[in-house]
């Protein structure tokens, strides 16, 4: 009885100092949030109003706002897509299938992970340039341009932000497929073989659905990364630009900070926190199935 | 029994830690009152006329002049009063002093103008947290006999950059001033035999010519450059009447004759602009457009001084040679103006040394500190300073002897909107015209509804 308590209390000290941590900076600035959406305050002003839900209402009528939720979720959708397309393809090519140079390929997609965002903008910047940049010069190889193609202007701009962001998401997701791949029993494969199963139907029929939790789980990181990416590139690639095109809910939200409004631009956290919590339950709700064993 | 007090060691221990980064706070919390102490009994010493435990923070941002100015001037003031400076100098300052501000520490001097991104200056002045300053104008200059409003040049203090509130007080010192204007490649208008363009009217026939060798009238760096050239160009239209009107959101004001002039001009310049400016028109590819000019791709860009020292490194086209005339007149005979660009210095009302840092503003003002800017190409708003000028800058600054009047002031400051800022409403369209995904009808039905929210909420 008196080791209970005292196994009790030893594992409460353990847990205490991550647990008081944990409290302070991650649920306390969080509560913070939802509490300053409720108020309106410059960023460095010590004096603040309560307003209650009007920064909600407001960010309801806010074209604005609306406009970089929809880039948001544009983003989150294609991006999401491709990457997953590309990444499973090229996971079940670099496991199954024997090519020379595995290795190689596997350092190759997955160094824009390595690099910084920055970097992957500035690389993407030049490759946009409309002037002398690579792709206008590569697509001027088989056609003659009459005006440079503007990649990051108004029109294209959100087409060349996903080329980025898929480029640079595509090694990260691989890597993860192709390590839940490698543990599938080779067994499986040559039974299906024998069966007369082809590539593709072994494919579809034996690799996804044994790696079906390692997906759902990525499917939660594609939304939360594609949110965090989408600011940094943003920020890094096009300042929101032109005439806001390309803002993203976070970069709107940062920017609204600058314009003087705390509470309004904690709003936009609450919503954005909100939105990829329920899309994620969502997207884990709908992927939902019996484990399968190997 | 071993184990176990291994994990016990482990977790006192990282509790202690834990203990520790709150103990360290302690100190540093101590330190500051050990610092306020110190303040009021160096304050009591300054009354004293020892001024000598007193020390100063002045955060300055740093911008195509460099910072060593900044260096030089801290440490001429402190040979001149004795008063110490500790200096924080950086490009993206906002991002250096915005943290501990937000924590309730402030710098006692910040220099750092308004039309930044971050809009640091522009919340101070909303949230009227900027010390008055007007009683620093008739302060004596640390080390000369005459007063600072003696030695600044006329009208500077009269704008509504300096004192935001329309109050007749003084909150914000001006600094470095710089003529804004269209700057071109003189060899290119030389070699083609082309005039500088006077009124509008030969403007657009200079685009004409121009578009005939492949050469575009008009490049842009950002939209942001466009407040400058709106200022200048409303008060081309409208003189200083309309300017106030326009600027304070005057009912109705963007129906009038002399605004749909200056949209239908601004919006006829977006044809003749460069259309791959848009695209390049961020905040990280800016320097392109400006590299149109260089390579002269485009021919006139609205900009500043800082122009030259910005692109000296870049690479340009044979015969280059800056030049720089105000904007042209609405018809021939009318006035030409240039805006006047200035920034400021200021003092949040939390700082701690608000004597101290008085001086240190009114010293800025002296000669010593003006020749020490003046070396590094910012030029103080004081009288006299066309002897100190080298360079591009006599050409520059002497734009205002040629003809042009001076256009100052900006938008009257109003309570944050969400969603409405005078940058998205008023300029960044202009992207847009260029590319042409909006009409210039539609730029203006968006600033008559930003216009009348924003009078709405004048401050």
């Amino acid at each position: 009885m008196k080791s209970a308590k005292g196994r009790n209390r030893f594992l409460v000290a353990c847990i205490a100092p991550a647990g008081i941590l944990f409290f302070v900076f991650m649920i306390l600035p969080t509560l913070n949030v939802f509490r300053m959406s409720l108020f309106e305050k410059g960023a460095y002003s010590p004096a603040e109003t309560f307003v209650g839900l009007k920064n909600f209402k407001m960010l309801m009528m806010d074209s604005s706002f609306i406009r970089s939720m929809q880039n948001m979720i544009l983003l989150i959708v294609v991006v999401t897509i491709i990457t997953f397309a590309f990444a499973l393809t090229f996971a079940g090519i670099l496991t199954r299938e024997k090519i020379k140079g595995q290795n190689f390929f596997r350092i190759i997609f997955y160094i824009p992970n390595i690099l910084s965002i920055v970097v992957i903008s500035g690389i993407f910047s030049a490759i946009y340039k409309p002037e002398n940049g690579m792709l206008n010069s590569i697509i001027g190889l088989f056609c003659k341009l009459k005006e440079p193609i503007l990649w990051k202007g108004e029109s294209l701009v959100m087409v060349s932000l996903i080329i980025a962001m898929v480029w640079q998401a595509i090694g990260y997701y691989m890597v993860m497929y192709m390590a839940s791949m490698s543990s599938v029993p080779e067994s499986l494969y040559e039974s299906a073989g024998l069966d007369g199963a082809g590539r593709l139907t072994q494919f579809f029929q034996i690799t996804i659905p044994l790696i079906w939790t390692n997906i759902r789980t990525t499917l939660t990181f594609f939304i939360i990364s594609t949110i965090n990416m989408a600011f940094l590139f943003v920020k890094a690639m096009t300042s929101g630009g032109p005439n806001g095109a390309s803002e993203v809910a976070l970069s709107y939200m940062y920017g609204q900070k600058d314009a003087g409004l705390y509470g309004y631009s904690m709003a936009i956290g609450v919503v954005i926190f909100l939105f990829s919590f329920v899309l994620s339950a969502l997207v884990n709700k709908v992927t939902d199935r019996e484990p399968l064993e190997f | 029994m071993k184990r176990r007090l291994l994990g016990v060691i482990l977790s006192v221990t990282m509790a202690a830690s834990l203990l520790a980064g709150c103990g360290s706070d302690n100190t540093t919390a101590d330190a500051g009152n050990e610092n306020a102490v110190g303040t009021e009994s160096s304050k009591a010493d300054a009354d004293a006329g020892d001024a000598e435990t007193t020390t100063i923070s002045v955060a300055a941002i740093e911008t195509a002049y460099g910072s060593e100015m900044w260096q030089e001037v801290a440490a001429a003031f402190t040979e001149e009063t004795g008063i110490k400076v500790e200096l924080t100098t950086d490009k993206k300052l906002e991002d250096v002093i915005g943290p501990s501000m937000q924590g309730g520490e402030y710098p006692d001097v910040i220099h750092l103008a308004t039309g930044r991104d971050a809009a640091l200056t522009e919340q101070f002045i909303k949230g009227n947290m900027i010390a008055d300053i007007t009683d620093v104008l008739s302060m004596k200059v640390p080390g000369e006999e005459v007063t600072v409003s003696d030695k600044l040049a006329g009208g500077f203090t009269e704008t509504s950059l300096t004192n935001p509130y329309g109050d007749g007080k003084t909150y914000l010192a001006p600094m470095f001033y710089s003529p804004c204007g269209l700057f071109y490649n003189e060899g290119l208008l030389e070699e083609k035999g082309w005039e500088v363009p006077t009124t509008w009217d030969e403007m657009w026939e200079l685009g004409d010519k121009a578009k005939a060798e492949g050469i575009y009238l008009f490049t842009y760096p950002t939209t942001g450059y466009f407040d400058a050239f709106f200022y200048a160009l409303m008060y081309s239209v409208g003189g200083p009447e309309f300017f106030n009107k326009a600027t304070n959101y005057e009912e109705g004001i963007w129906e009038t004759p002399e605004a749909k002039t200056c949209f239908d001009i601004v919006a006829k310049l977006a044809t003749y602009t460069n259309p791959i400016t848009p695209a390049q028109a961020n905040d990280q590819d800016f320097t392109q457009n400006q590299q149109l000019v260089l390579d002269n791709q485009a021919i006139f860009m609205p900009n500043g001084t800082w122009i030259v020292g910005e692109m000296a490194e870049a690479p340009r086209a044979d015969g280059f040679k800056w030049g720089m005339t105000a904007l042209p007149a609405v018809e021939a005979g009318g006035d030409g103006y240039s805006y006047t660009w200035f920034e400021q210095a200021w003092i949040p009302s939390g700082a701690e040394h608000q004597d101290a840092a008085k001086q240190f503003i009114a010293f800025l003002y002296s000669d010593k500190a003006c020749e020490i800017f003046a070396k590094a190409g910012a030029i103080q708003p004081v009288l006299g300073i066309a002897d100190k000028l080298e360079g591009d800058n006599v050409m520059f600054y002497s734009i205002y002897d040629n003809g042009a009047k001076a256009a100052m002031g900006n938008f009257a400051a109003f309570e944050a909107i969400p969603g409405v800022e005078v940058r998205t409403v008023f300029f960044d369209p202009v992207n847009s015209l260029v590319s042409g995904d909006m009409t210039e009808d539609e730029w203006i039905d968006g600033i008559i509804s930003a216009s009348d929210q924003m009078r709405a909420n004048l401050k």
